[in-house]
């Protein structure tokens, strides 16, 4: 052993070579994650910027005389509330009414939402009618972005969508004090809407929530079920090893290729009414239900092989086996496999549009047969609306569906360490 | 034909009850795991009140004969069981034998304690429960308790009976497993290497415990410990590549091998 010392170089050499390398390897690590927050951030951050101006909107409080002369008590609807409206407001702003351009100008300042508000009392109470009424509405949409800021006066006329006279009425409402600024429950309140300061979230969300309820009560039982036959009883043998690669083939689908299989089953073959959350539902839980399968056999492999020799032991039968003891061992497991597997399916959009449900519904749903939104698909028609205004509710919706998801993650989380804690 | 011929003569009595009739019966077993055979021709009679040791090397297929005798081997994909089993002279791979009925008269112990994730009461309560053994529940109450009493595992438990199995060392959770085996009142007790992830004071207290079950049951046990067969049971069986090489009363076979390779295991050349 005369050579020692040389060993012990070498050895020094190389460790310094290996501690480098370590190090090397650590910085990576920290690299690949600093640019994964980086992306997240920016992604968040410029849904937030977008978006958090949608949250916050603008009203107007307006004492509108209703002309008994021009509102037929047994016919109100036919009356033209919108232009009293403006009228009441042109009165306070003092400008000439009989100007068509001035009456379209101050029109435009004002939500349609207004009529209907008079329209709605009226109708509740006909002796209104050549009264005054004060009437509390949304401004309307481009009046709202200027009050927000969106729009600048220091830009030229012609590239804003609001004129200079329109600009400097608003700055005397606001100066008055009539304009309110709010936090927008209508956003929650109220279904879509053609009008940008009327459109809320609330038609696609519980679209979304029957949707979903459907996709549920048809993914999980089956999936859990077939999972729970393939792993627990079926003999492993050429059908089943066809059947499991199938099913991971399954999950690899592209989800449109669903939302085809749906327009030709469901709708063109069944007869299932059109954009309505069963059909929907029906077609995100095909969707989900390869992906329960894969968590459910996942958990249930995951239980270990001594618990079922010891239930089988003691004379248990193989469904007493599974159902006392390998089952609720592998709940943790099966609970967060199909909650993120049900967040998924809230957030695909794809199927949807092939299924119709992308069509402009005004109201709530009234049930899984009746026409409804989603809130994926609702993102998908308000970003492609004309008006500004649509776009950052756009960005305040795809922060609502957010929400969901995390909301819905974090419950996956929260059951699984629960679970957990008691084994 | 069922041979009802005391297998163990005068000499081997301990003290205690003596051997019994032979209560289960095994003649030109042959075992297959799709196209490997794991047993070749076992025949071996195990006596009632009595504990029968199965030694060898590891893969000697012990623990497969083992898994024959409660049809354990039948949750095992492509595992084939030939030959005859009896059990009080009734052919155990009968059409007409119910698995799940073999089972509960025939309990296993497994290598490793694997209480179920529930609590103490509910890891003896199972097997009752599942076969109905019991009406009300103080009835149940009692039967837990004697199980747990007969396992010795009573006086340290008593006042936890809602804790957690899991949550007792490894030899009370080995005891406890006996207990939730001796609750079902089977007739045989198989014991796979039973004391294996056990430390020797956990070890001793089980193997007080065989000596004690033995004036009741069939006792069938693996081990890999030579000193353990020759402490607790009255009969040996060495295995050897998935065939028995030699039967005989644990003090011969110990003391008076009368095969070489015997000898050769026991005085640890290989193994």
């Amino acid at each position: 052993m005369t050579d020692r010392p040389d060993h012990r170089a070498a050895v020094a050499r190389r460790l310094k070579q290996r501690h480098a390398a370590e190090r090397r390897f650590r910085l990576y690590g920290l690299l690949a994650i600093g640019i994964a927050v980086a992306f997240l951030a920016l992604l968040l951050g410029r849904i937030i910027e977008q978006g958090h101006s949608a949250f916050v909107t603008h009203s107007i409080t307006l004492a509108v005389p209703v002309d008994a002369s021009r509102v037929d008590p047994a016919y109100p609807q036919g009356a033209n509330y919108d232009q009293m409206a403006a009228e009441a407001l042109m009165a306070r702003l003092g400008v000439d009414a009989s100007d068509p351009i001035n009456g379209r100008a101050a029109r435009d300042l004002l939500s349609p939402d207004m009529g209907f508000q008079i329209l709605a009392q009226v109708r509740e109470d006909p002796a209104l009618i050549g009264q005054t009424l004060t009437i509390d509405a949304p401004v309307g949409d481009d009046a709202d972005l200027y009050f927000k800021g969106e729009i600048s006066p220091d830009t030229p006329q012609d590239q804003r969508s609001l004129t200079d006279q329109q600009i400097a009425w608003l700055d005397r409402l606001q100066a008055d004090g009539v304009v309110e600024s709010h936090f927008n429950t209508g956003l929650f309140t109220r279904s879509d809407s053609t009008q940008p300061e009327t459109a809320g979230l609330l038609g696609a969300i519980v679209g979304s929530a029957l949707m979903l309820m459907v996709t549920a009560l048809l993914s999980i039982p089956i999936g859990v079920l077939a999972a729970v036959y393939l792993e627990e009883f079926a003999p492993k043998n050429r059908l089943t090893e066809i059947i499991e690669v199938n099913i991971n083939n399954l999950a690899a689908v592209p989800s449109i290729v669903y939302g085809l299989l749906g327009l030709a089953v469901f709708i063109g073959w069944m007869g299932l009414p059109r954009s309505s959350p069963l059909v929907g539902g029906t077609v995100l839980s095909l969707m989900a239900m390869p992906t329960v399968i894969i968590a459910t056999r996942a958990a249930l492999k995951a239980v270990p092989p001594s618990i079922r020799d010891a239930a089988l032991a003691l004379g248990a039968s193989r469904t007493q086996t599974v159902f006392s003891h390998v089952l609720p061992l592998a709940m943790p497991g099966i609970m967060t496999g199909s909650i993120i597997s049900m967040a998924h399916a809230l957030g695909e959009t794809a199927p949807l549009l092939m299924i119709g449900m992308v069509s402009f519904v005004p109201g709530v749903p009234e049930g899984i047969l009746a026409a409804s939104s989603a809130l994926p698909t609702q993102i998908f028609i308000w970003e492609n609306a004309a008006e500004a205004a649509f776009h950052e509710r756009t960005a305040a919706a795809i922060l609502v569906l957010l929400v969901f998801m995390i909301v819905m993650n974090a419950v996956a989380i929260v059951l699984r360490r629960r679970l957990e804690r008691r084994w | 034909m069922i041979d009802t011929r005391p297998t163990l003569g005068p000499a081997a009595q301990g003290q205690g009850e003596s051997p019994g009739l032979i209560k289960l019966r095994t003649r030109g077993v042959n075992v297959f795991y799709g196209d490997k055979q794991a047993l070749k021709d076992v025949s071996l009679d195990m006596a009632d009140r009595a504990v029968t040791a199965l030694i060898g090397p590891s893969g000697c297929g012990k623990s497969t004969f083992l898994r024959c005798l409660n049809r354990m081997n039948d949750t095992i994909q492509g595992a084939r069981v030939e030959g005859v089993i009896e059990l009080d002279g009734e052919d155990v791979n009968a059409r007409s034998v119910d698995p799940v009925a073999l089972r509960a008269r025939v309990g296993m112990v497994f290598q490793r304690p694997n209480p179920f994730p529930k609590s103490i009461f509910e890891n003896v309560a199972y097997g009752p429960r599942i076969h109905g053994l019991t009406q009300s529940k103080a009835e149940l109450a009692d039967v837990v308790e004697q199980a747990l009493r007969r396992a010795g595992l009573w006086d340290e438990v008593a006042d936890r009976l809602d804790q957690s199995g899991s949550s007792l060392s490894g030899g009370q959770q080995q005891r406890l497993v006996i207990a939730r085996a001796i609750a079902v009142d089977p007739e045989v007790i198989l014991m796979d290497e039973p004391c294996s992830a056990l430390d020797p004071i956990a070890t001793a207290r089980i193997e007080e415990l065989i000596d004690e079950l033995r004036r009741q049951y069939c006792i069938v046990i693996v081990t890999h410990s030579m000193a353990q067969a020759a402490r607790v049971s009255q009969q040996t069986a060495f295995f050897h590549m998935g065939q028995i090489i030699e039967i005989g009363r644990t003090e011969d076979l110990f003391t008076n091998p009368r095969e070489q390779r015997t000898l050769d295991y026991i005085t640890g050349r290989f193994g």
